[in-house]
């Protein structure tokens, strides 16, 4: 018997998060996230990518079709049951990953934890500690984010979702507005985390990433998936993707979906 | 022609917030109330929503939600007070001036206290203390929680299984409502002394303690319920006003503008129609 997937639409529809409940972004939704997956999702910007991870993290339920989380569906669980599910998802968003302005580096990484355990940062014990080290954040840890870089922010964001220890991260575009150095760093740190880190108990984590651009990503034993017009396609593995003949695919392997934009 | 008739639309085409014509004034009219009528639907269930929060999370992450309790009392409570301490003596001096003159004229200054009770503890003082915290805090409030909203924090919160009205809306409501109290408790001292250092410049015949006399035989056990209730109403909408606006509506950045007037402009409605209801419980009792 295979296991169960941690995260399963089945004949879904998404909605938009921003533009209202009722606008449909990706219709007749069947995808699957099962342990240990890597995921790697493409599309144009705007295309609905960002609502496909704030539906699948549980923010949000789909018009239409079914949205199983750990084998439960969204609308059979009651608060408490939502919200244990909803710990076992790490979402960060894209562009800075939304932190809170008023608050330290560690203070916005501790915050869930404090607020689930009712602690103060400094009855966290050292777990606040080994995150942030684990994300090299630590000697920024008493800076707010308005005084560091940028593109720190998401990595911050990064750091604050792995506090909570969850099973499935996703992760909007995190290679969007980086630099040479942030995205090696990211390219170098999010597979070290799926193979389980011991900094965090050396569990591995299941790993969702949306991008514009495949090239970073290319690697064995990831999945590729793409949103195009409404429309989810699976790519399957890298060799499968390589045979793509789907033109959008094609287009995010050269990183020119802009020419795509104007032949459409 | 055209053009002028954008710039001056007739009297009988108005328009409404949202931009579509109404040919008659009845529609428009028509429109406001029922529009009037689901905010305020709008806002009850929020209010609801916060009060079941409130209740049922009250002792959760204590640890977190004290400090946020603590900041809101300092800006709603603590910061406004120089300038509720001039509003106060102003209040004091315009109320004991316009009063003790008129009063002397008609040898009748021994109701100068009974004036400043019906006046300031029972009508100006909640009502100036309230509108300062709007202006001051109110605005303050629907700012940073639309901006938030635009900027998607709040979807942060949830996605961090954060309650957004256990984390953004009680604290600041539990701080706006006790500030108020407070507030109007200091403002009415400061306008109650005052006015009697006016009469005491002006050199009527009132010597502190009939001065304290007169205040004291007309003021009621009812005097002190009621102020309280009333403050604590007054904070608690206002905070749930602008916290709702602030939320419920905004979702880009260019609406908060236009969230901010329209929670000023309920804060000041609802604030009057409490102090309606106030004032008739008052007769009644």
């Amino acid at each position: 018997m295979s296991p169960q997937p941690l995260i399963r639409f089945l004949k879904a529809t998404v909605g938009a998060t921003e533009s209202g409940p009722d606008l449909a972004r990706i219709r007749e939704l069947t995808w699957s996230v099962e342990a240990g997956d890597f995921w790697v999702i493409g599309g144009r910007p705007r295309v609905g990518k960002t609502d496909l991870l704030t539906t699948a993290a549980g923010l949000q339920r789909p018009l239409e079709g079914e949205c199983r989380l750990f084998g439960s569906r969204l609308e059979d669980l009651n608060d408490a049951e939502r919200l244990a599910n909803r710990l076992r998802i790490g979402l960060v968003f894209e562009n800075g990953g939304r932190l809170f302005n008023e608050l330290t580096i560690e203070e916005n990484v501790a915050l869930p934890v404090c607020y689930h355990r009712d602690c103060l940062v400094e009855e966290t014990g050292t777990l606040v500690e080994r995150v942030l080290e684990l994300t090299g954040l630590t000697r920024l840890s008493e800076l707010r984010p308005a005084e560091v870089s940028h593109t720190l922010h998401q990595r911050i964001a990064v750091a604050r979702a792995l506090v909570l220890n969850p099973e499935v991260l996703l992760i909007d575009n995190p290679l969007f507005n980086s630099d040479s150095r942030q995205a090696g760093w990211w390219l170098e740190f999010l597979p070290s985390i799926a193979k389980g880190h011991p900094l965090i108990d050396g569990r591995g984590v299941t790993i969702v990433v949306t991008t514009t651009d495949f090239r970073p990503w290319l690697a064995i034993n990831r999945r590729f998936g793409l949103v195009h017009r409404q429309r989810w396609e699976d790519l399957g593995d890298l060799q499968n993707l390589q045979q793509t003949d789907h033109p959008l695919g094609r287009s995010l392997l050269t990183g020119c979906w802009n020419d795509l934009d104007q032949a459409d | 022609m055209e053009s002028d008739a954008l710039l001056n639309p007739s009297p009988t085409q108005s328009q409404s917030p949202s931009g579509r014509c109404w040919t008659r004034p009845d529609q428009w009219v028509g429109r406001l109330i029922l529009g009037a009528l689901d905010s305020t639907k709008r806002v009850g269930a929020f209010a609801l929503i916060t009060l079941v929060v409130t209740l049922t999370r009250w002792n959760k992450s204590t640890v977190v939600l004290r400090p946020l309790v603590a900041r809101q009392i300092n800006r709603a409570g603590l910061l406004p007070l120089p300038m509720l301490t001039f509003l106060g003596v102003a209040l004091g001096l315009l109320v004991s001036g316009q009063t003790v003159a008129l009063l002397s004229r008609v040898g009748a200054v021994d109701y100068a206290g009974v004036i400043m009770v019906s006046v300031i503890v029972r009508e100006l003082g909640p009502l100036v203390t309230v509108l300062l915290v709007l202006a001051r805090v109110g605005t303050g409030i629907v700012i940073e929680l639309s901006t938030s909203r635009a900027l998607g924090e709040v979807e942060q919160l949830e996605a961090l299984g954060i309650d957004p009205v256990h984390y953004l809306v009680m604290p600041r409501v539990i701080g706006v409502a006790l500030s108020v109290f407070s507030l109007t408790v200091y403002l009415v001292l400061i306008a109650l002394i005052s006015g009697f250092l006016f009469t005491f410049i002006q050199d009527v015949p009132l010597t502190p303690s009939t001065y304290l006399a007169q205040m004291s035989s007309s003021l009621r056990w009812e005097d002190f319920i009621l102020l309280g209730l009333k403050t604590l109403s007054f904070g608690v909408v206002v905070a749930l006003i602008t916290c709702f606006q602030g939320l419920a509506n905004a979702v880009r950045l260019e609406d908060v503008p236009r969230v901010t007037t329209q929670a000023i402009i309920g804060s000041v409605v609802a604030c009057v129609v409490i102090d309606a209801f106030f004032i008739v419980v008052y007769l009644v009792i």
